[in-house]
Formats: C-alpha cells, structure tokens, sequence
C-alpha cells in the first residue's frame, strides 16, 4: 500500500466520522426553515444555530427589516416606552449565528415537496419547518369591522404602525372625549394585554386629558388578573374606566366606522377614539399549509410538532397546545423545546424533557406592576400546567416597583434572547 | 460672638461636617448599608471572591484585578485604561452601576442617597487600610442562607444537561450585561448557584417566579445548571 493511499484512507475514516449524524446520513446539510421573527421564531432559529455549531443550515423568512414588539407596545401607548426603545434587527442573527435571514413573505407551503414559496417567486426546501407567525384576525368578528377599517379604528395588536396609529389618535383626542375599546373573546394574544391597555391609555389620559372616559365593551364574563386590574383603576383612574361585561351586552357590538359609533346592545355610543381587537385565529401561513384545526394549529407538548405533519414545528400564539397563555415568554419557552427536539432529530443531538414556563408582567401605573405565571410539562395529550402564582391586591409599593423593575429586566432579557 | 461672627463659625463648621461626611462617612451606619451587598460580596478575615470579587483592599485595588474573575467587557476597559478603585470611581459606580459601567455584571439598581453611600465606603475603607491586618467582618457576610446535606452539594452537574436547563433562565437573566430588575447570574460559583436555587426552593427567598422556577428542579438538575452557569 503506497504512504498516498494510507494516508487518503485515513483522512476519508476521519471525514465519515466527523460527518456522522443519525438521521441524515448521505445527505447534505439539513436545512431548517423559520417563517416568522418573532419571540418564537427568532429563539427557535437563533437556539438551532447556536447550538448546532454550523451542522445545521438555519434560514429565517420575516418580512419586517425591523421588528417592533407587540409586548410592551401598552408602556408606548403609555408615554413610558418610545417606539424606538420597541425596535430589533435581525442582523446579529446573521452575523454572529449565521443564520440566512431573508425579508420576505412565505405565500405558500407544498408539505408533499417541502417546498416553500415566497412572495418574490423565490422557492426553498426544508427537512423541517417551523412556523411562528403570530396571530391573524377572524373575519367578521366585530360587526362592522375588517382590516380596511383599521387605519380609523385600528386594532393596535400587532406591534409597529399600528399602536403609532393609536396613540397619535389618542393624543388628538378633544378634551373631555370619549375612548372606546372593544375586548376580544377567548383565546386570544396576551390575556392581560387589552386591561393593561385600558390601564396605560387611561394613565396618558389622566396626564394629558383628565376628563375623558374609557368605555370597554367585553364579551367576556371576566378577565386575567380582573381583581388587580380593577384595584388599580379604582386607585390610580378613578371614575374613568366604564367595563361593559356580557351582562350588560358587551359580548354583542357594531362599530359604525364612518359616523364612530360604538353600539353596545343596540345603545348607539359616540366615540373619538376606537380601538376594536378582534377575535383571534394562528397566522394565515398555517391555514395555507393546512395544519390548522379550527382557528389554530395542534401540536404535541412533548416537541411542538404540528400533530397533522412532523416535519412541522409550531410556535406561539399560532399554536392550539393546551395551558399555556398566547405570550411572547410562551412563544419563546416553546421554542427552545423545539430548537432541542428539532437537533436531536437532525443531528443526534441529546434528547431532554420537555419544560415550558410563563410570566406576564403588566404595568397598572407609575412604578405599579403586577405578575401573573406558571411552569408547565407535556403530557400525551397538551402542554398541562404544573402550579403558578399570581401578585395579590395590596402589595406594598415596595414590592410593586420591584416587579415593575423586573419587567423592565424581563424586556431586555428576552429581547436579548432572540436577537443578539 | 457677634452675630456675623456666630454665623460664620456655624458656616464653617457645616462646611466642615460636610466635607468629613464625603470623604469618610459613618462605618457604623455603612455596616448596615452593606447587608444590601452580601448576598454577593464578601469582607473581613478569610473572605472570598465568590459570586462577586471579595471587597478587602478594594481601596486603591485596580479594577478588574481579581485573577480568574469574569469581569464585564466594561470593567476590562476600565482596567485597560490604568483605572484604580478610589472614593470617587467608587461612589459613582455604587450610585448607579449601569451608568458607570454599561455592561456590569453586578446586579444592582445603585443607591441614590449620597450620604449612604459615603457611610457604606467608609465601612469597606475598614478592609483597605492595613493589608497585612484584615480586621474581622461581621458573621452575616458568609453564614449560608441555607442548610444543605453534603450530598447535595457534592452532586456534579451533568453540564450539556444545565446547558438545555439554562435556556430557561435565559429569557430573563441575560447572557451578557444585566439589568436593574434581574440580577445576571453567568459566571457564578457553582456553591452560590446551588445554595441560593434552594433558598428559593425552600421558600427562604420570596421572589414568587423564582420559588416557581426552583420548585420543580431536581436536585441533580440545580446541579447541573450551576455547573453550567460556572462555566459560562
């Protein structure tokens, strides 16, 4: 045998080991496409290349160069946050994870190829899929209201122009005039989201415009954390906050976007500033790949792999997947037991158990915050909830500030987490 | 006196007293002040470096000098720049950590009240003054919050494990930097790690996400978070 050829063979048995990797074998680079940069989407992609050190090619499809976060939007609309405190780029997932980031819309999604299209004509392939696309709005939810009327009567709930749109409306609002929001059913987005807005619009009013009223219209007989909540309005916005529960008809209204007339059980009320949050279902990419059932996708706690394709991970609020709370923390938790499930299966990669937490943070008012979360494990059958906790009425202004600190920490840490 | 006189002789003796309560505070007052600074930081006879570097002889001490420690990119430029610790550098770090040093891994808000912290320098100056004669600190600066078995805290983290566990504490306690609200925790002695994850799993520390984040860990799962945490 010549030293060239002993020395060829060594180098090939070096190579195959060095390549080896369970399910791939013979194949190229696995690749793993992302659609949807958000708290699930840019964990998941950033976990993936991150920890797979190059052995996975990542690709994450968002159409926004800069992602501004629905979380904390309330703070802006506030006057606590600026917009530009709200705003991310992806170019440190470029550039430190070497993940391909490309800005544009995945338009369609052949689950028989795995083969994706985009907006641009452009089509790629995957191994496997994740899909985090947030929320979309059911049609015809609200009567009156479609997204054509959203640049009057804007649903703000999704972060960006939208709760610029809100709050500038909110600002031009005439003295003494009257704020309307329409409450959406459940499930939806960020349980605490639409009273912690009721609580941070009404926190401008109070400084800006004192005498105005805030009207909410909900069909819901009660809401997450209703107690703190409402301790808070009567302390810091006394007399300012009129709820309307289903009892009182708030679960049957029409907007009337040309002459902004709210109608609460037939009572015609005229308002200045409206802002409808509709009925939620998973981002329209998921009905496209037919993954949904009802309004949401199903998936399996143990991987969140879609339980109709398991070439598909779902993310977030997108998800139908048991106890978990639709939440940035949800999405973000989510995503690491996929971006682990997602290795394993790609590279080998060490399996470990499923654990999911949440904690959502809302801020009642300067220096007031609240907390609400629970940690939770996978069973066969959903992602249960495995004890929790909940702030209680009364803290002490101490503890409130503290945990309004806290979620001030939470912004940077997560924010930290998905993008640097 | 004459009046003019009276008022001039109190003037200057305010000046006085402020001058002294700037440069040397009360250290009686200063030991409570530093209760806030234990959890992290040792002083006195034997202290350590240990979640934080150990506070004797920080006077006059270059910062970032402790061998080994894993000193924020902020620090090191600061040391990089011939910085020393002095009453001055000292105070405006304490009076707000994230303004003085950007990406500081210490944990905490800062202490607006100027006399506090004057009164807390002159408690630690104690530590500074006679190297070769570290006076004794009181008992709280490394009395354990926790009683914990010896098998507990002989367990060895299963490090890949803690990597996975982490990712977790990640969506809050930032790999890098820190913020007013949620201490980092990267870097941390594994014994600090585990004794304070089961100080909340006991409920002796109150922060109800933590009592909830430490409640469902395993023993050999705290374990291998802190050695994960040791290591990065």
């Amino acid at each position: 045998m010549s030293f060239n050829r002993r020395h060829f063979l060594e180098l090939a048995a070096g190579t195959t080991a060095a390549l080896a990797a369970p399910a791939v074998i013979g194949m190229a680079k696995p690749r793993v496409v992302v659609i949807g940069g958000g708290a699930g989407g840019a964990t998941a992609a950033r976990y993936i290349a991150k920890d797979s050190k190059g052995a996975i090619d990542v690709t994450l499809i968002e159409p926004s160069r800069v992602y501004y976060t629905c979380f904390f939007s309330n703070l802006y609309l506030g006057g606590e946050r600026t917009m530009q405190s709200l705003a991310h780029t992806y170019g440190k997932l470029a550039s430190s994870h070497g993940i391909n980031v490309v800005h544009d819309w995945a338009i369609g999604i052949d689950r028989d190829t795995r083969t994706i299209t985009l907006a641009s004509g452009y089509k790629m392939g995957y191994d496997r899929l994740i899909l985090s696309p947030g929320i979309d709005f059911v049609d015809g939810a609200v009567a009156g209201w479609d997204t054509s009327k959203q640049n009057k009567i804007p649903h703000a709930y999704k972060g960006g122009s939208q709760t610029e749109l809100l709050k500038a409306q909110l600002e031009a609002m005439p003295k003494g005039g009257t704020f309307a929001m329409v409450a959406p059913p459940n499930p939806y987005r960020c349980p605490p989201g639409p009273y912690e807005r009721v609580s941070m619009i009404a926190h401008l009013l109070k400084q800006q415009n004192p005498t105005a009223k805030i009207i909410v219209a909900d069909p819901k007989p009660k809401f997450s954390k209703e107690g703190l909540f409402r301790e808070a309005w009567a302390k810091h916005y006394a007399g300012m906050i009129d709820w309307v529960g289903p009892n009182f008809g708030g679960n049957n209204v029409s907007v009337d976007a040309d002459a902004m007339i709210l109608n609460i059980d037939g009572e015609a009320v005229k308002v200045d500033v409206c802002n409808v949050i509709p009925a939620m279902k998973a981002g329209r990419i998921c009905e496209i790949a037919g993954i949904t059932e009802g309004n949401w996708a199903p998936v399996s706690g143990h991987t969140m792999q879609s339980r109709v394709d398991d070439k598909i991970y779902v993310l977030g609020d997108a998800t139908n997947q048991g106890d978990m709370p639709k939440s940035a923390y949800s999405a973000n938790s989510q995503a690491k037991v996929a971006a682990m499930a997602v290795r394993a299966e790609l590279t080998g990669s060490r399996v470990f158990p499923a654990k999911f937490s949440n904690t959502c943070w809302s801020m009642l008012g300067t220096d007031d915050g609240v907390k609400v979360g629970a940690s939770y494990q996978a069973t066969d059958e959903k992602i249960a909830s495995v004890g929790g906790f909940i702030s209680k009425p009364g803290e002490s202004a101490d503890l409130r500030k503290a945990t309004f600190q806290e979620s001030l920490g939470w912004y940077d840490g997560i924010t930290a987490d998905m993008f640097s | 006196m004459t009046p003019i006189r009276t008022l001039l002789f109190l003037l200057s003796f305010t000046f006085a007293q402020a001058a002294l309560s700037n440069e040397f505070g009360d250290a009686k007052l200063g030991e409570k002040v530093y209760a806030q600074c234990v959890a992290c930081h040792q002083v006195g006879k034997g202290a350590q470096t240990g979640i934080g570097p150990v506070l004797n002889g920080i006077f006059g001490r270059q910062v970032g000098a402790i061998q080994d420690y894993n000193y924020s990119d902020s620090l090191l430029r600061l040391k990089h720049n011939g910085m020393r610790w002095n009453f001055d550098n000292l105070d405006a770090y304490i009076e707000n950590p994230r303004a003085f040093a950007a990406q500081t891994r210490m944990g905490y808000a800062g202490l607006a009240d100027p006399k506090a912290r004057a009164d807390l320098l002159a408690y630690l100056r104690i530590f500074s003054d006679s190297p070769a004669n570290i006076p004794e600190a009181a008992p709280t600066a490394t009395k354990y919050e926790v009683e914990l078995p010896d098998d507990i805290l002989a367990l060895k983290g299963d490090i890949a494990y803690g990597e996975y566990l982490a990712s977790e504490c990640l969506t809050c306690h930032q790999a890098q930097g820190s913020s007013p609200g949620i201490p980092p925790i990267s870097g941390w002695p594994e014994k600090q790690f585990v004794l304070a994850m089961h100080a909340y799993k006991q409920k002796l520390r109150t922060n109800p996400v933590m009592q909830m984040m430490a409640g469902r860990l395993a023993d050999e799962e705290i374990a291998a978070l802190a050695a994960y945490f040791a290591s990065h």
